[in-house]
């Protein structure tokens, strides 16, 4: 099976040119100006192509709570949001706390086909911040890394041993970085609007003191901490700070993080209830910076789905998260639109790094010999994101019924065609 | 002008006017109230359901004799007797009631916003009896009420709110319903229970003389203990009664024809010491209790109003 996609503009971290792109089974086989007689042409001029996204940070609900989504209902919204590769976290039912449930994580998603899906195993044993689990058997098994995502771990102790044993199988460590003794049941960003609204709120100390902690952990152990969905201004100056001197940090941000304040709590709207909540514009203006000057290694979603029935109820009684594999694309050409990073720029944050940082070496270029994972982009078309476009089974985006700006128009995964925009030629 | 919305949920978006067409309606009630046949037929055939999914005694009651006194049939519903115990959700809880064919539900529910998402997905009028720490409309028209009766206006009043605010959805009504007034608000309480008030643009108060200096109108706060689940709380309720409490001592700071309110029910001897609070030259606490049967009735008089208008 060999495909020609004709007049590619192909953006890659380091370039952009205009070529062709020829796929022969699941591999790149030629970047070339020639039109050679292939099984399949696609036409992708006036569009953009870039490698498949990698998103270093979803919520695919599966096994135990796949009525929110599962992981075929989880590959078709990636596929459709132009993400081809995926690291669910581990905070299913039950926990993805061993090699057996890792194995089929991956087992299910290879056999829907549309995504490479690569777990992020539990930090600890059931997620109750106490024991480190098998990580080298997990790795053996698929997981990429480790997470109590959705938990902080709360022990320094027990960090820090994560941090040295998954150095030791050159893995990492990703915390959701959070003092719950600073928390008191808070639902939002501590500040002007919880005060207004009268809801408990979560100050941003409570993330920048967990991220002090587990930057001098890092320090002491010399292992990679990955910092998770970053959204204050001091953790972006901690994390600086850090890197600065050598100390083993990457970071992540979100869509949401960058694009929303806390302003949007105003009307309680659930939709927009999520952790680390939204927070102030200084915040944003922060993250937006951090993305623009390279502190930030990756965007991805913390595509968190919850059922229509758990968010239409009152506002602290809201599970925390939202959708995002969908939103991805628009919400990040926002930043290209608004001159903060280059469509290069973009590449490099959506794959490319993420690629580097789990060793994915065919992966987050689009060059000869690597794996034919694109995404045909139009960062034009305006559309409505309605319930007919979502993929996920949940609808809990605030973005649902909004117009937005720019999609994946058509995504391959390893060569094949996994997903067309409806109605739309590319 | 009349206040012509569906629900009343906020004071936060109530005019100068809408104010008071609500105080002055309120004066026409309490009068009726007085008279011998306390009785109006407004909410004659009209269904009134009190929702409560939070503990109250005299705001329910005063909810009730309200709308009873206005010729409708009003009917007590608390959670611990409801459905939500078996699981069902506010609003099946809330549509089983409307399908009931309820004209106004009063809803009091321990969730900030709980008030305005019932308005927003229910066809009935819908009335904010307190929804978490958000706010409690009706104390601080029956507030206000309470000033205008006494003082004869509203004009160039300073109030000092004191005690627990962050938690006190009566504080934030009040304030907003002040402030569009044009009344000037001081807050004052332990640090701790002032977290983000900045964000009213209230004076925040160093100390308690400082907040009852050329104060006009004191209103005392009970410290809402229910409300501050796992939180760091002040040390002790002897060390809040010392700093923050309301004390004979302490009134030598306040002006000598100050006005003392409180919501109730009252902490004796914590945020108000029983011989400031029985103190009848200052104490109008029993008035905001009657007054608030006025102020009601108005509210679910207007609403009502609207629907046949």
């Amino acid at each position: 099976m060999t495909t020609l996609i004709k007049n590619a503009t192909i953006v890659n971290f380091n370039e952009t040119k205009k070529a062709n792109i020829l796929i022969e089974s699941e591999m790149i086989a030629d970047i070339t100006t020639d039109e050679p007689k292939t099984d399949t042409i696609i036409d992708a001029n006036g569009k953009l192509v870039m490698p498949g996204l990698i998103d270093m940070h979803v919520h695919f609900r599966d096994p135990g709570l796949e009525y929110k989504d599962d992981i075929n209902s989880g590959s078709e919204s990636a596929v459709a949001g132009g993400v081809t590769t995926c690291l669910p976290m581990a905070n299913t039912n039950p926990i993805n706390d061993n090699a057996v449930i890792t194995r089929d994580m991956i087992a299910k998603a290879k056999a829907r086909g549309l995504i490479d899906l690569l777990p992020i195993g539990a930090i600890t044993k059931s997620m109750d911040g106490n024991k480190v689990v098998e990580m080298g058997d997990m790795i053996n098994a698929g997981a990429v890394a480790f997470s109590d995502d959705g938990l902080p771990v709360a022990s320094s102790d027990v960090m820090r041993y994560a941090l040295e044993y998954s150095k030791h199988f050159g893995s990492f460590v990703i915390n959701h970085s959070q003092d719950c003794s600073l928390c008191h049941g808070g639902h939002m960003n501590e500040g002007r609007v919880s005060a207004i609204l009268g809801i408990k709120g979560m100050p941003r100390e409570q993330e920048e003191i967990m991220v002090s902690r587990d930057l001098l952990l890092a320090k002491l152990t010399g292992g990679h901490i990955h910092i998770a969905h970053v959204s204050s201004e001091w953790s972006l100056k901690l994390i600086k700070q850090a890197r600065d001197e050598g100390i083993n940090v990457t970071c992540e941000v979100t869509p949401h993080h960058f694009t929303y304040t806390e302003d949007e709590l105003m009307n309680y709207d659930t939709n927009f209830k999520m952790s680390p909540p939204l927070r102030t514009k200084s915040d944003v203006t922060a993250v937006r910076e951090a993305i623009a000057n390279g502190l930030v290694d990756v965007i991805v979603t913390d595509h968190a789905p919850h059922h229509d029935d758990e968010k239409f109820i009152e506002f602290d009684k809201a599970p925390f998260g939202i959708l995002g594999l969908q939103t991805l694309i628009p919400l990040t050409l926002n930043l290209v639109r608004d001159g903060l990073i280059s469509y290069e720029k973009m590449v490099e944050l959506t794959s490319t790094n993420a690629a580097k940082m789990l060793n994915l070496k065919d992966k987050g270029v689009i060059a000869k010999g690597m794996l034919a994972d694109l995404v045909i982009v139009d960062p034009d078309m305006e559309y409505v994101y309605d319930k007919n476009l979502n993929k996920s089974k949940s609808s809990n985006s605030p973005l649902i019924g909004k117009t937005l700006k720019g999609a994946a128009v058509k995504t391959i995964k390893s060569g094949k065609v996994v997903f067309d925009f409806p109605n739309v030629v590319a | 002008m009349s206040y012509t919305k569906k629900d009343l949920i906020t004071t936060s978006n109530l005019t100068k006017d809408e104010i008071y067409h609500f105080l002055n309606l309120a004066k026409e009630f309490k009068a009726l109230n007085n008279s011998d046949v306390k009785k109006a037929k407004s909410l004659y055939g009209k269904t009134t359901v009190n929702a409560f999914f939070e503990n109250s005694t005299r705001t329910r009651t005063s909810f009730e004799i309200a709308a009873k006194r206005l010729g409708a049939d009003a009917i007590n519903f608390s959670s611990s007797q409801s459905s939500t115990k078996k699981g069902e959700t506010l609003i099946d809880t809330i549509n089983n009631i409307v399908a009931m064919k309820t004209d106004i539900v009063v809803v009091r529910h321990y969730s900030s916003g709980a008030a305005k998402f019932v308005a927003a997905n229910t066809d009935a009028h819908v009335v904010n009896a307190g929804d978490g720490l958000n706010e409690h409309p009706s104390q601080a028209l029956l507030d206000l009420f309470t000033i205008l009766e006494h003082r004869g206006n509203l004009e160039n009043l300073t109030v000092a709110i004191i005690g627990d605010i962050f938690h006190s959805r009566v504080a934030r009504s009040n304030i907003y319903a002040m402030q569009t007034l044009g009344i000037k608000v001081k807050l004052f309480g332990p640090p701790m229970m002032l977290t983000g008030m900045e964000a009213f643009g209230c004076r925040i108060c160093k100390s308690m003389q400082e907040a009852l200096e050329d104060t006009d109108v004191i209103i005392m706060l009970r410290i809402q203990l229910e409300r501050q689940d796992d939180e760091v709380t002040f040390p002790s309720v002897r060390e809040y009664s010392n700093f923050f409490g309301l004390t004979r001592a302490k009134m030598k700071f306040a002006k000598d024809d100050v006005m003392i309110l409180h919501p109730g029910p009252i902490n004796r001897g914590v945020e108000i010491n029983s011989d400031v609070a029985d103190d009848p030259r200052y104490t109008h606490i029993l008035n905001q209790v009657e007054n608030g049967v006025a102020v009601r009735m108005a509210i679910l008089h207007t609403l009502i109003s609207n629907k046949q208008g």
